[in-house]
């Protein structure tokens, strides 16, 4: 048996025993039991990482054939390589730890071995998104963690605005799944095949190849890259498809830090990095890529600012690291892409869950405006958040430094307009990155308690079984970044880890940016804190003359820039309202009233009819002519 | 000669509708002609999985023939199977015993009649599927008509006669074309065998109008836009049993005519009329989905789902690529199962609170998490998500749409946006939420009959999504062949022009 076999299927295992067969089991053994399989699949998987970059471990195994028709063949298969052997540790770990935590964070609710079920099925689904060798299998994986994320955003159930918010991060989550969908019509359409490594090989013989459409003209590998950008846009809630994130947050917050922040959300990262081979050849695409990723890192970094609620500014902020993510795809610097998403799954999931900590503390309380003054009485908590905020705003020597700056320096090095403006983006959104962070810990951790609901005294800090998890996590958001810089984007990386897992048609600069450049991020967000500090703490009036003075620009900001009711004006309510039309006017009124009820005199004898039908002389003709033709057919057939 | 298998699945259906049919019934006698019926058609599930073990699935030729002459030298009774026929056969025999099952509850009075009408609809589906002659085709697929137009006007609820007339009509008026057609077939070949006009053809100028009228035939049976207004009112006011017949089973014998005769028969006039059913297919698809969300009665909103779910395969059977057809095929399976199913489960629910309304439930997974966890199943199904056998359908017919125009594979692909959005739209408003009748929290689960039944059903949805295998590898080489006849009658008459 193979490790990667246990890996993959012991979540799986988890899950089905905990959904099913829960009850007889009970909610704790439930439990242990899920987070045991997860932690085993853990291990495992850093064992299969170490074998990866000490050995350059590969493997493909095929499992068996999902669908094969004609010349279209997948396998259900696991492929591990330096790529996924990355994704399979972060995934595997966060959700060890998350499982752990929610055994604390879930006490008080009734139905925990579900939510332990949807953990664990979650993670199958993500780890086979991340070990498919084929188009097809991602495909699976990727609706499929959509669902998890459907099942656990709706977790509360009676909650109407927690239904909402599932329903729409899942229709959200396909119409860029729409996009992607056509992406792998288009591979199969022109290479015949879904699998990567055949797809790769043959994209080099293909870049000339153009398709018409409505008349115009598309280079295919173009359209490719782009197609499939689409769905990682829906995933990873890139601009214009980013309204079901900040929703999301109705679900409870482990989800929130599993789901929303370190794995899943990633998923549209991971496959524009997967599919490097292809983007590569695919300027215009890395150039969309690029201007996407910088738009949602500013968009959602400013939309940050102005919330109140404490998971969705880290909903937000979880955006728009997802944007430097893929600017630094866009730039070209995928391992850079992979290192930020590696060090970012560790303290966006500290923040979360440190954030959880606070709001159990609080009993469910999310506004930090009913927040502060608690950081002596939430000591764990508070000194935990505040790890978390140095390594997101990329305090020099925490993770984030060596990820974020490394990706504003690519984006500097690539050289082109696109590149400087993004550097340029990157530098400033770091600025916001660091406002807003602090912003929040100042105003739920310091300055004057101001909580009316709840008596200071009643605070407790959380138990054990939610502060361990939080420790490891911060160990990691502490020193994932010094110490796997160099396994991730030194100069020899791509031949001594990545190997054929990224492809790059030029090596990456090695260049360095002017000094001036490399000391501006790190200066700007160690000089925010003090800022930050007298502002939101110090002279509270400040903050609310800035307000006051640029109301509208406030308002645009704290509603998110109106995304929803546009959405909601420009789909939404049109489709109910044609749905409606086609239904009461052209199917009701048109189509009945000139088609079957237009040969009226006889729809209106009906009635007459009707009577005899009941009386039973209709029925009793139809059953004999029924019974006749029965007859003879048996008489015939039997002859 | 070998045992005719064919001819028992038909007859063994009907033999037992005929033994209950005269059994004197008195209303203690009710269960036994039930698990009369039940054991029937059971036994024919079984025979049909023992037919498919037989079955050779590497070759395209008819198997399992059998011949005989009724009127000298004009009507045959000739049936065979192939691998486009056979799975439909096995669907009808599995399906009728569970609505066979289902009829305990729903069913309240002349049980005996109501079973007669199922078994003999079964062993007339079963015809139609295997039929190879042309004239007993017609038969079959009227004779259809008959029970289903019985069980929405004896059975249904209170529009019922409204709603078995107009489901009368529609298809009354598709088949008198068909028959037409029929006779002029014969009047042009001099025969009504399929496998002789397979070898033989149909003269290319004839094929126009007799497509057409075929077309008007299966369109209205499909049903596609804009002739699929008899269908909501049809489920609306049939039976748990019957909706479950119709969606799952009679809806499908219009798909399999397609392929059967339209592109087997008049490839020329199929590759014509391509552009008319990818309209109509897409306008099925986007147009319904868009009616389906807005419908306030659960088996309203499935049955528009069921339009948008067969305009798909239309769709994928006009692709006449591997894929495409293969999907439809697939599509139509899967959708006999999920459609039956969640008619199924609205019947459940209708039992215990006797109203089809969304809008009166809400809230249910708290007093039936049974229901919801397999409701769920099904609902995702319909959304065709990777993993149950929804998808692979959609998608094969998507890949092979693909191949003919980019533009037409793409505005399906919104379909399955609007899919979800419906699907999950309903399942939330019946299953989430506070509970806000007092009605609702007396609702029992799930008893052991329902979970049997539903159950049955999640397993294949389920199985086959992850391993489609034993369905694709039947139907690959008889639509490999039928594709490949299908470009040679289009190139053939290329050549001739």
């Amino acid at each position: 048996m193979e490790f990667e076999y246990l890996i993959i299927f012991l979540p799986l295992v988890g899950a089905i025993i905990s959904g099913f067969f829960g009850k007889f089991l009970g909610s704790r053994n439930s439990e242990i039991l899920t987070s045991l399989f997860v932690t085993i699949s853990s291990i495992f998987s850093f064992l299969i990482f170490y074998k990866v970059f000490n050995d350059g471990y590969i493997n493909n195994l095929d499992i068996f054939t999902w669908i094969n028709s004609g010349s279209f063949n997948v396998n259900w298969s696991i492929k591990i390589d330096a790529l996924s052997s990355v994704m399979l540790v972060v995934v595997t770990l966060v959700s060890s730890i998350v499982h752990i935590y929610s055994i604390g964070y879930m006490s008080h609710d009734p139905h925990k071995q579900r939510f332990m079920s949807y953990l664990s099925l979650f993670t199958f689904s993500m780890l086979m998104l991340v070990t498919s060798d084929n188009f097809l299998q991602l495909f699976f994986g990727w609706e499929g963690v959509g669902l998890c994320s459907y099942f656990l955003i709706g977790f509360w159930f009676k909650k109407e605005s927690a239904n909402a918010a599932a329903i729409k991060a899942f229709v959200v989550n396909r119409v860029g799944d729409f996009g992607f969908a056509l992406g792998i019509f288009l591979i199969f359409y022109l290479f015949g095949t879904v699998n990567y490594a055949e797809v790769f090989e043959l994209i080099p013989q293909s870049l000339d190849v153009n398709l018409t459409f409505l008349g115009l003209s598309f280079n295919a590998i173009n359209l490719i890259c782009i197609l499939l950008f689409i769905g990682a846009m829906g995933k990873s809630a890139q601009i214009f498809l980013h309204t079901w994130l900040p929703d999301a947050m109705e679900g409870p917050t482990p989800v929130s830090a599993l789901i929303h922040a370190a794995t899943m959300v990633t998923a549209g990262v991971f496959l524009v990095v997967r599919c490097s081979p292809i983007y590569e050849y695919s300027p215009l695409a890395l150039n969309i890529i690029t201007i996407v990723g910088m738009s949602t890192a500013f968009f959602a970094a400013t939309v940050a600012l102005a919330q109140d609620d404490i998971k969705k500014i880290i909903a937000y902020s979880t955006c728009s690291q997802l944007g430097y993510m893929f600017f630094a795809a866009g730039v070209g610097a995928y391992n850079v892409a992979m290192f930020h998403l590696f060090t970012h799954a560790f303290f966006k999931a500290l923040l979360f869950l440190g954030s959880g900590s606070v709001i159990h503390s609080f009993k469910d309380e999310q506004n930090i405006n009913l927040m502060g003054g608690v950081w002596k009485k939430l000591p764990y908590s508070w000194i935990l958040m505040v790890i978390g905020t140095l390594a997101l705003t990329g305090f020099p020597f925490l993770s984030g430094f060596y990820s974020k700056d490394a990706i504003i320096e690519f984006a500097y090095l690539r050289g082109n307009t696109v590149g400087y403006f993004a550097a340029g983006i990157g530098v400033f959104t770091a600025l916001l990155t660091s406002i807003y962070s602090w912003r929040l810990m100042f105003k739920t951790f310091h300055g004057n308690y101001n909580n009316k609901k709840l008596n200071i005294s009643s605070l407790h800090e959380s138990p054990m079984v939610m502060i361990i998890p939080l420790i490891i996590l911060a160990i990691g958001a502490i020193f994932s970044g010094f110490l796997f810089k160099d396994l991730f984007i030194g100069i020899e990386s791509s031949s001594n880890f990545w190997k054929n897992s990224i492809f790059f048609l030029e090596p990456l600069s090695q260049d360095h940016p002017p000094s001036w450049f490399i000391f501006l991020t790190p200066i700007l967000v160690i000089l925010s804190i003090p800022a930050a500090y007298y502002i939101f703490v110090k002279n509270i009036k400040i903050t609310n003359e800035i307000v006051n003075g640029n109301l509208p620009l406030y308002n645009f900001l704290k509603n998110k820039w109106y995304f929803d009711e546009l959405y909601d004006y420009l789909f939404v309510n049109p489709s109910k309202k044609i749905g409606l039309y086609f239904w009461k006017k052209i199917d009701l009124r048109f189509i009945d009233r000139f088609g079957p009820d237009g040969i009226s005199n006889l729809i209106k004898n009906i009635s007459l009819f009707a009577v005899k039908f009941q009386n039973g002389f209709i029925y009793h003709y139809a059953f004999i002519m029924l019974l006749g033709f029965s007859a003879l057919l048996t008489f015939l057939i039997l002859r | 000669m070998d045992f005719p298998f064919l001819s028992s699945l038909i007859l063994l259906p009907l033999i037992g509708a005929l033994f209950i049919f005269f059994s004197k019934s008195k209303s203690n006698t009710y269960l036994t002609i039930k698990y009369l019926a039940l054991f029937v058609s059971f036994a024919n599930f079984i025979l049909s999985l023992y037919l498919w073990y037989l079955f050779d699935p590497s070759t395209a030729e008819f198997q399992f023939l059998e011949e005989r002459s009724w009127i000298k030298s004009f009507i045959n009774y000739k049936v065979g199977i192939d691998g486009i026929s056979i799975l439909f056969i096995i669907l009808t025999a599995f399906i009728t015993p569970l609505c066979i099952v289902s009829v305990n509850s729903t069913v309240k009075y002349r049980l005996k009649d109501f079973l007669v009408a199922i078994l003999v609809m079964e062993s007339l589906m079963i015809g139609v599927f295997c039929s190879l002659d042309l004239v007993i085709f017609y038969l079959f697929f009227e004779g259809g008509l008959i029970p289903m137009f019985l069980i929405i006007g004896i059975w249904g609820g209170e529009r019922r006669v409204y709603s078995a007339f107009k489901f009368f009509l529609y298809t009354l008026l598709g088949s008198v074309l068909m028959l037409v057609a029929i006779i002029s077939i014969y009047w042009f070949t001099g025969s009504t065998d399929i496998t002789y006009l397979y070898d033989f053809g149909i003269d290319e100028k004839y094929q126009y109008l007799l497509w057409l009228a075929f077309f008007s035939s299966f369109a209205v049976k499909t049903p596609m836009w804009p002739v699929h207004t008899w269908l909501p009112d049809a489920h609306v006011e049939a039976p748990t049993a019957g909706s479950v017949l119709l969606a799952a089973i009679l809806l499908k014998m219009a798909g399999y005519g397609f392929i059967r005769f339209s592109v087997g028969l008049f490839p020329v006039a199929s590759e014509y009329f391509i552009p008319l059913i990818y309209i109509l297919s897409l306008i099925a698809i986007i147009y319904t989905s868009l009616v389906a969300l807005m419908q306030e009665d659960m088996k309203k909103l499935i049955a528009y789902s069921s339009v948008a779910h067969m305009g798909f395969v239309t769709l994928g059977i006009f692709t006449f690529t591997q894929q495409g057809l293969e999907g439809s095929i697939f599509q139509m399976i899967s959708h006999g199962l999920v459609s039956a199913a969640l008619f199924l489960s609205v019947g459940v629910i209708y039992e215990r609170m006797h109203t089809r309304l969304i809008d009166n439930y809400g809230g249910l997974v708290s007093v039936m998490p049974k229901y919801s966890i397999v409701l769920m199943v099904f609902t995702l199904g319909a959304v065709g998500l990777p993993g149950t056998s929804g998808f692979i359908g959609e998608f094969l017919i998507l890949i092979g749409a693909f191949k003919k125009s980019f533009l037409v594979a793409a505005i399906a692909s919104i379909g399955v946006i609007l899919s979800a959005a419906y699907m999950l739209w309903l399942y939330k408003r019946v299953v989430f939420g506070e509970i806000k009748k007092d009605e609702i929290k007396k609702m029992s689960d799930l008893n052991r009959a329902e979970i049997f039944i539903l159950t049955v059903l999640v397993l294949p949805i389920i199985f086959f999504g992850f391993y489609p295998e034993p369905l694709l590898n039947t139907t690959e080489i008889s639509i490999e062949n039928l594709i490949e006849m299908y470009k040679t009658n289009i190139n053939s008459n290329l050549v001739e022009k």
